[in-house]
């Protein structure tokens, strides 16, 4: 069964179609590359996946499961986790990054959090004393990975990339990938990674789609 | 500590604990009367002369402070935090709940704020709880509308979708994410506020809205020696000059605050 499985998905904005009859899906372990010219809907589509704005049409199911109007979004996000493209934005300027690790991890009722956050840590490069440290603190390399720990932490089925590298510079950037996509074959992850860099993406995707 | 925020700091606190333990700084009580020594000018005995009922200048000069600060930031954290919280949910969660508060808030704009207080103090019946109860009915909106605009551009950011994918409630959103962000400039603008509230509930105590006789209270001072500016001008000076330094004290701290939370902003 897919992980992630999109059919007929719609979206407008007034006039204009964003989105017009959208069909895929993603297996576990597998990760598909979206790619399009800006404007073209990319990161609308990951916000009506992630549910955070509704779709005009269409029906999104997470491992056979209609999510598309789920009113229990906790439950969702049990299994859909995102990072995004900004990484210092996407954290708390007033939380460390240990306090922001662990809020989905009190969410979910996971047991000894403090280890689990230092074997995140670890699992995606940082060292055990980044869980004191504020986002502003960190460089944008060091941030997205603490965001990819965030992420993993509630061990998601499906992880959405929103142009997770193009804040960062080009060493960076290949840390990054390649370390989405060790997870994504251990973890046994389907990631969602959109961007508009074809280069990134032969290197992740296992298959594209063009919007 | 930053430099320029310290000594308003210490100054402000010295104000606050002159409030606290006025009844302990008063070289005399403020409410006996000694009508034999009514309008004495200013001498060793008395620092600051005697007003018409022979009551020391100074120690209800103190001893207002003490009703006019503890009313004013009394009315001050009311109305910040009543207004920040009801700014914050309509600009979180938007809709029809925005929508109806914030046209609540904008009847409440439409009156000049002096006017409607005086109004609603003269409604409610004199008194200094139904001064602060009139200031607040309309003073909060200022914070409504501050802390809407911010939760507007916070509710937008990244963090919070990552906070709603980390299975954070809609509460646990407005009192962990968005409040503590918007809590700086609110602070500011509390800070900066304070001196108009000081001077605001002063103004109905002087127009006889607030404090009622013998409660010692800076701008019921001032208007029982209005009559006795030319002949005994201490007794209007005195509380006067303690309204000047307090407002002067809390705006300069409210200057500094911003500064040093713009610089921080900044960084």
């Amino acid at each position: 069964m897919a992980v992630l499985e999109v059919k007929h998905l719609k979206k407008s904005f007034g006039e204009k179609v964003i989105l017009n009859d959208i069909n895929f899906e993603i297996n576990a372990g597998e990760c598909l590359g979206i790619v399009g010219r800006s404007g073209c809907g990319k990161s609308t589509m990951a916000k009506i996946i992630a549910r955070f704005i509704p779709a005009d049409g269409g029906e999104i199911f997470l491992c056979g499961q209609d999510i598309t109007n789920s009113k229990n979004l906790k439950s969702v996000y049990k299994n859909i986790q995102m990072i995004f493209q900004l990484p210092e934005d996407s954290f708390d300027p007033r939380r460390t990054l240990g306090w922001s690790i662990a809020e989905p991890l009190k969410n979910y009722n996971f047991k000894n959090i403090d280890e689990r956050i230092k074997n995140l840590l670890i699992e995606v490069g940082l060292t055990p004393d980044f869980v004191e440290k504020y986002p502003r603190e960190v460089s944008g390399g060091q941030c997205q990975r603490a965001a990819i720990a965030r992420a993993i932490s509630v061990s998601p089925k499906l992880l959405i990339c929103d142009e997770a590298t193009s804040a960062l510079d080009v060493k960076t950037q290949a840390q990054i990938i390649k370390l989405l996509r060790r997870l994504c074959t251990e973890k046994k992850i389907a990631v969602l990674f959109i961007t508009h860099d074809f280069e990134i993406l032969n290197e992740i995707s296992d298959k594209i789609l063009k919007l | 500590m930053n430099k320029k925020l310290t000594p308003y700091l210490i100054l402000a606190g010295i104000l606050i604990c002159v409030a606290i333990f006025a009844e302990f700084l008063t070289p005399f009580n403020p409410y006996e009367q000694d009508l034999e020594g009514a309008l004495t000018p200013p001498n060793s005995v008395n620092l600051l002369g005697t007003d018409r009922y022979g009551r020391d200048v100074l120690s209800r000069v103190i001893m207002g402070s003490q009703t006019t600060l503890c009313a004013s930031l009394l009315l001050l954290l009311t109305i910040s935090v009543i207004g920040s919280l009801i700014g914050a949910i309509c600009g979180y969660s938007g809709g029809k709940l925005d929508k109806i508060l914030m046209r609540v808030s904008d009847i409440f704009l439409a009156f000049p704020q002096m006017v409607f207080a005086v109004a609603a103090a003269g409604a409610l019946g004199g008194g200094l709880f139904n001064a602060t109860a009139a200031l607040a009915l309309i003073g909060w909106t200022k914070y409504a509308r501050i802390s809407r605009s911010l939760a507007l551009t916070i509710r937008s950011l990244p963090y919070i979708d990552a906070a709603k994918m980390a299975g954070t409630s809609s509460a646990g959103i407005l009192f962990l994410h968005i409040l503590p962000n918007i809590a700086g400039p609110v602070l500011v603008t509390a800070a900066l506020d304070i001196g108009t509230i000081i001077m605001e509930l002063a103004g109905l105590s002087f127009l006889g809205l607030g404090a009622m006789p013998p409660t010692a209270e800076w701008g019921a001072m001032m208007n029982n020696g209005r009559s006795m500016l030319q002949t005994a001008p201490w007794v209007i000076l005195a509380p006067g000059f303690a309204i000047f330094i307090t407002v002067a004290i809390f705006n300069l701290l409210g200057d500094a605050l911003r500064d040093v939370l713009d610089s921080k902003n900044r960084n």
